[in-house]
């Protein structure tokens, strides 16, 4: 492969207005652009500040989630995640005002009222959020207000998420979604909180992630006060200031919340990462080095040992297969993305594209500094874009959500799925050994030999 | 979960887990039944997003929705800049032949001119580079994604459609529903066993099912010309599925109304009475008997009815999703000796319960018919009514899971099997393999709770 040569077709398919969105490592200056309203026209891969809101609350299971709008927002967000709880599951359910042609005329507190008020009476929950979706911006709804009245009738917190998908990225959705939960910080007892106690923040338990970063930590001989929001309850939201430390990841998401509790309770936090071997022992170290602990440090060294040993005969044999294979990672938030680049390199495989959705300008610049020179790095992209570099790059596999899936299998590269949509437990030691095996499942199957590969395509590794 | 529902009496306020999702996503769809057409959205990045995710999910094809990205000052300012600058960029990045446009309930809402801003656009834009824009309003408040599929339809044909066309007419255009696309290649088959020239509308037979080529094309091949649109104008006849429109939105009365082109309507194809009498407006349309081919099916059919008639009789059926597929499969299932105890929609065109009076079950009050239903309603209306198996798309395997039924999957979506685009539903071929795959649903269940499990059944 001679990438110089095919570098500029790849470079073309770009729309002007998204040249600075678009980075290689190794170029002189590095500075990418990003945080900004997609491009109009540009079929972003993003969604919109409803959704931000929606994936950051949707795990607590103990509350009502319901959708203030027409149809639409609640129907494509029904039971989409694989967040699962150990009791209750009304976040499986979809809610919604479904605002009918009159409620955007004569406006929609009405309707809202009775909705509230009707499922609150049929589920009991600990709380509801109301979601403004856009045209409630619109129509001028006085959502706080009709929040107020019901939570003063039934005598539970009723908060609304301004999560009107128009204002601004996913990442304001994410911001609203902690504001909503800010009204819940402090209100609840702190009695009985241990020590040395936890909150694990931006860790959603999908596939049950969070009940082992738990176990982790459990044997350790840390206690978890809550997690936000994965297997979520309301009353361990509102007692979550008493624990000694949060931990922080996926911090995109969550970062607000963490910020808020450091400046309203004093409570530090650390960003960590569950994914991949070294991120996970990292971040059981890291909580073991804040309390300061010599025991809990050995504790920790020793869990990691013990799980390491467990994994590596099988990591070391499917790497076997995978050494000198490339992958391209477009994920939401950058953070992940470092952690698969890490991961990808303990199987072998080299990173050819980077990118997220929502990243930072540091995030990127942490980015390119894990990556190998050469390496695409992109913000908000789009499929057309996605596949000139693929082809450029010449991979093995993409690593995305739903929406990329197609992308690269009509290209005839491997997919794996690292969405929040996924069924399947990518964290701690096991999440590794879980990855590997996907990742070898996806790229060393038979089925490719079938694609034809893409005109101008840089050769598939041997 | 019953209780959610005890409002005494009063119809419930909220929709819970919603049997429907809305309008723009049914408009995208029949963009995509357009050659070379690349839909639109115009409206905020999160619909485009969450519709493609829909689609995806359920064609497992790429679905490149383009968006025009409204932010908040496009609320306040109206969204102009973003139509002209969104229009600009896919047709600079896509070279489309036409831009599909379907509006969403932000964009109704601020009350954004389309006609003009389209006027002003044209006017900013050199003269040919231009691709076609055809545009319908679908705000998600007032309907479905069905609605939503026939405002995209009757769109293109009030935009389109000519009389008195240039080039040959051809015999009958066929507006065919929200039908998979191998029931679209299915159809063309038939019609051509006829010798009829058509035009489908849409035809996303190849579009939203492609073979795998190792390129990403950027509009996928296939799709109804444009041309073949405008020309539908001058065609003999329609003959549109269906009955469940909006009013202003049975397509073969827009192009009655605009080209004069003579206007057949029936309901979906299902069943053998259905089908018949779809190959009945066939033979008269064509002036040939119905071949051999096709009578064959019809006779195997008829056979495998027999064959399966003792499993079926009586048994309780829960059908729901788009109304017109409820009523098509109702109406087979009224064939076979089921009962379709509940027939269930998210749709309110208000023609369900009408449209399945000449059914058995219906004059014998065995069906309950439920509009504007979620499955909330649908899943009280199935337990009281004993039901034996659901059919519908995949939103009802929670349901399902719950009443320990079966569940044979039809329509869309269906985001938990492999196959979707390939599910068959229209003419004795598509009723075949909902015959087979109902009865051999009920036989495996029946096998499964079988104490001893026998090999033969």
């Amino acid at each position: 492969m001679k990438p110089q040569e095919t570098q500029k077709p790849a470079a073309n398919s770009v729309l002007d207005q998204r040249k600075r969105q678009v980075v290689t490592k190794g170029d002189a200056l590095f500075d990418i652009a990003c945080e900004t309203k997609s491009v109009a026209g540009s079929v972003s891969q993003r969604a919109c500040v409803f959704c931000g809101s929606r994936v950051v609350l949707y795990p607590l299971a103990d509350a009502l989630h319901l959708v203030h709008g027409p149809i639409g927002c609640a129907s494509y967000t029904w039971d989409i995640r694989g967040a699962l709880s150990s009791g209750p599951q009304l976040h499986r359910m979809s809610f919604s005002t479904d605002l009918s042609e009159m409620d955007i005329i004569l406006g929609g507190e009405k309707q809202l009222y009775r909705c509230l008020v009707e499922l609150i009476d049929a589920y009991r929950p600990k709380a509801a959020f109301v979601y403004s979706t856009c045209i409630v911006g619109l129509i001028g709804d006085d959502v706080e207000a009709v929040c107020a009245q019901v939570s003063r009738e039934k005598g539970l917190s009723v908060i609304p998420v301004f999560s009107e998908g128009f204002a601004g990225t996913k990442k304001d959705g994410y911001k609203a979604a902690c504001d909503a939960l800010g009204r819940l910080l402090g209100t609840g007892s702190t009695e009985g909180i241990v020590p040395h106690a936890i909150n694990l923040l931006g860790e959603f338990n999908l596939a049950g992630e969070t009940w082992l970063i738990k176990d982790y930590y459990r044997r350790m001989g840390v206690d978890v006060v809550a997690t936000v929001t994965g297997d979520g309850r309301i009353d361990d939201i509102r007692r979550m200031h008493g624990a000694a430390l949060n931990v922080v990841q996926c911090s995109g998401s969550v970062m607000h919340l963490a910020k808020r509790l450091k400046e309203q309770f004093g409570q530090p936090y650390i960003r960590v990462s569950y994914f991949g071997v070294e991120d996970t022992a990292k971040a059981l170290y890291d909580v073991a080095e804040h309390f300061g602990d010599a025991a809990m440090m050995d504790r920790a060294r020793a869990l990691v040992r013990e799980e390491v040993a467990a994994l590596m005969p099988e990591l070391m044999c499917i790497k076997k297969d995978l050494a000198g294979k490339r992958a391209a990672v477009y994920v939401g938030g950058s953070f992940k993305a470092f952690s698969l680049v890490r991961a990808l390199r303990l199987l072998g495989m080299g990173t050819v594209l980077a990118g997220s959705q929502t990243g930072t300008k540091e995030d990127y610049r942490e980015l390119e500094k894990i990556c190998d020179p050469g390496t695409v790095i992109v913000d908000d992209t789009n499929p057309l874009e996605l596949c000139a570099f693929l082809k450029e790059k010449g991979c093995d596999l993409l690593i995305g959500g739903v929406k990329e899936r197609p992308i690269a299998h009509k290209l005839g590269l491997g997919f794996c799925d690292h969405n929040h949509e996924r069924k399947k437990s990518l964290a701690g030691f096991v999440g590794m050994l879980n990855f590997a095996r996907e990742v070898q499942a996806t790229v060393m199957s038979p089925v490719w030999q079938f694609v034809p590969r893409p005109s101008g395509a840089a050769e598939r590794t041997p | 979960m019953s209780a959610a529902h005890d409002t005494g009496g009063a119809p419930a306020a909220a929709t819970q887990n919603a049997c429907k999702a809305c309008m723009p996503l049914g408009a995208c769809m029949a963009y995509r039944g357009v050659e070379g057409a690349v839909p639109f959205l115009h409206g905020p990045q999160g619909c485009a997003t969450y519709m493609r995710r829909f689609l995806i999910g359920h064609f497992r094809e790429p679905v490149d929705i383009a968006c025009s990205s409204f932010s908040e000052e496009t609320a306040i300012f109206g969204g102009a800049a973003d139509i002209h600058t969104g229009l600009a960029n896919v047709t600079r990045a896509y070279h489309p032949a036409m831009i599909g446009i379907a509006t969403t309930c932000l964009a109704e809402t601020i009350g954004d001119d389309m006609t003009m801003m389209l006027h002003q656009h044209a006017e900013k834009t050199e003269e040919g580079n231009a691709p076609l824009v055809v545009a319908a309003a679908t705000p998600s408040y007032s309907g479905t994604h069905a609605d939503g599929f026939h405002a995209a339809v009757c769109a293109l044909v009030n935009a389109l459609a000519e009389s008195g066309a240039c080039g040959e007419a051809a015999d009958v255009v066929c507006f065919t529903n929200l039908v998979s696309p191998a029931d679209l290649r299915y159809l063309k088959d038939i019609l051509a066993d006829f010798g009829l020239s058509y035009v489908l509308l849409p035809d996303y037979s190849e579009t939203l099912d492609r073979p795998t080529a190792g390129e990403y094309e950027k509009i996928p091949k296939g799709g109804v010309p444009i041309d073949a649109i405008r020309g539908a104008g001058s065609a003999r006849a329609s003959i549109t599925f269906g009955a469940a429109f909006r009013p202003g939105q049975h397509p073969g009365t827009a192009l009655l109304d605009k080209c004069g082109v003579p206007a057949r309507s029936m309901g979906l194809p299902v069943g053998i009475r259905a089908s018949d009498l779809f190959l009945r407006h066939l033979e008269e349309l064509s002036g040939r008997a119905t071949p051999e081919k096709h009578t064959a099916e019809r006779g195997r059919l008829i056979d495998t009815y027999v064959d399966a008639h003792k499993y079926l009789y009586g048994r309780r059926a829960v059908v729901y999703g788009e109304e017109d597929l409820v009523v098509g499969i109702a109406s087979f299932l009224d064939e076979i000796g089921v009962v379709p105890v509940v027939c269930a929609s998210g749709g309110r065109s208000g023609g369900m319960a009408q449209a399945l009076s000449g059914t058995t079950a219906m004059q014998r009050g065995g069906i309950q018919v439920l509009e504007d239903s979620d499955f909330v309603d649908i899943g009280e209306a199935a337990e009281a009514a004993k039901a034996d198996l659901l059919i519908g798309n995949s939103r009802g395997v929670g349901l399902a899971r719950r009443l320990d039924i079966p569940l044979v999957r039809v329509g869309m979506p269906v985001h938990d099997r492999i196959g979707a685009q390939r599910i068959q539903h229209l003419g004795y071929r598509g009723t075949q393999s909902l015959c087979d795959r109902i009865v051999n649903a009920l036989i495996a269940r029946d096998q499964e709770r079988s104490e001893p499990g026998y090999m033969t059944m």
